[in-house]
């Protein structure tokens, strides 16, 4: 269980996280919308621990993220996290980027590892891509290779922070699909997109972020069909 | 053909010349490199005060001539009663000179390598020190090795300068060759052929490196 609570976080005298406190359970998929600069993408890196906080707490499992004693590498280990950019480590083939962390970090033997990651980038579609540089792949091969990366380190949850945003739209399909595999295997996943569609059918609830505030949060049946908040209205009109 | 006095011995002179060059570069470069490598990293790792003391420290040995550099430290050794050897003394001035270049090229190639790939290699739970080893090291080292290439073909061409501390390198033999034989250009040919000899292969080398790490982007 991830619990965000009354979480404050500024860049500077930027304030973009305004006291925000929502609860993921286990097994369930939560999609962040709203526009950009309201605040949905800081919070998963706040989660993970890539970003301090200034008041609040986060918990995963009852683990407190931002408490001194708490060893963030090992924190990490259970939070996969794909970014918009797919930074993919372009020094090393596909079957590397993918068993690089599995080795190093949990001390995988070869042979285990290599395994685990053509499972999972077979799963992905990419046991074609094996030994292929990622400068070679198209720009949702290498977001898929990324999704198969963080997957590879068998985590308990997933944060994925506009993954199809920097996708060409023919693309933008393929990641999808291996989100939505994804969730129907049960992963917790918390979710930041700006595919309302994608949101409505993959979502168990849906949260409005508004200039650093959780404005509204429900199932998607709520958000998009009958939206309480007034910003949460406009921002959906303006979407279309 | 240049006709010529310079016999078999004379040769082995130079090339004992070329021999101390070739020493006096692998040594200050092993330890020059090492040496930024580790300023290079602590700049962008110490605090603000640290890192800038460290900074105006280097940019001193980046900014006062290699000449001057050499014969101040050579007279302050004696003054100080180390009794280095000019050999080492020269080393020592080479190496910290170099280290101050390759800080800079260290710098500029990790600051090269994205900072979102970074953050997600620390995503995957890997240390600071992972990070580091698999991910920003083989990054930066395509980026900073053609500096770097530079960085030894110059200071191949600069340790010359030693010949100032009494020291026979290749260009102070050439001198005495000279001096002796009336024979500058034939003389001052070979030499130079000598460093091309020695700088082309790392030349070559580099632009290896680069092709075959192009072939992979």
């Amino acid at each position: 269980m991830i619990e965000v609570e009354n979480v404050h976080k500024s860049f500077g005298a930027l304030e973009v996280l305004k006291g925000v406190t929502v609860t993921v359970e286990k097994g369930e998929v939560l999609s962040v919308i709203g526009g950009s600069g309201s605040g949905k993408s800081t919070l998963l890196t706040c989660i993970n621990g890539l970003e301090t906080i200034q008041k609040g707490r986060i918990l995963v499992d009852g683990t407190e993220v931002h408490a001194k004693t708490t060893d963030l590498n090992k924190l990490r280990r259970h939070l996969g996290i794909v970014f918009q950019q797919f930074n993919a480590f372009p020094h090393l083939t596909v079957m590397e980027n993918v068993t690089l962390a599995p080795r190093k970090v949990l001390g995988m033997g070869k042979t285990e590892a290599r395994d685990i990651a053509v499972q999972q980038l077979e799963n992905v579609g990419l046991g074609d891509k094996l030994d292929v540089y990622p400068g070679r792949l198209s720009g949702g091969q290498q977001q898929r290779m990324a999704i198969a990366r963080a997957l590879a380190m068998s985590p308990d949850y997933m944060l994925l922070d506009e993954v199809t945003s920097a996708l060409d739209p023919q693309l933008v399909g393929e990641v999808l699909d291996t989100l939505k595999m994804l969730a129907d295997k049960g992963m917790t996943m918390i979710v930041v997109t700006h595919e309302m569609k994608f949101a409505r059918q993959v979502s168990d609830r849906v949260a409005y972020f508004h200039k650093g505030i959780l404005a509204e949060i429900g199932p998607p049946e709520q958000i998009f069909d009958a939206p309480q908040n007034a910003e949460t209205k406009t921002f959906l009109s303006s979407v279309g | 053909m240049l006709e010529t006095d310079l016999s078999l011995n004379d040769m082995m002179f130079l090339a004992r010349g070329a021999g101390v060059t070739l020493l006096i570069t692998a040594i200050s470069v092993a330890g020059g490199t090492l040496l930024g490598i580790i300023f290079g990293v602590a700049r962008m790792n110490l605090g603000r005060v640290v890192s800038g003391l460290l900074a105006v420290i280097l940019d001193v040995f980046r900014s006062v001539p290699l000449l001057i550099q050499l014969i101040l430290a050579n007279a302050f050794q004696a003054i100080a009663g180390l009794g280095l050897q000019p050999f080492t003394t020269a080393c020592v001035v080479l190496a910290l000179y170099t280290a101050a270049l390759c800080s800079e090229i260290v710098r500029g190639a990790i600051g090269a390598v994205p900072t979102t790939t970074r953050r997600a290699s620390r995503s995957l739970g890997m240390t600071w020190t992972q990070d580091m080893t698999y991910v920003v090291w083989p990054m930066a080292l395509r980026v900073g090795l053609p500096s770097w290439i530079g960085l030894v073909l110059s200071v191949l061409k600069d340790s010359a300068l030693v010949f100032w501390l009494g020291i026979i390198e290749l260009l102070r033999s050439s001198q005495i060759l000279i001096t002796r034989l009336q024979e500058p250009m034939t003389i001052l040919l070979i030499a130079g052929a000598i460093y091309f000899i020695i700088s082309f292969p790392i030349a070559r080398l580099g632009g290896h490196l680069e092709r075959k790490w192009r072939e992979n982007d």
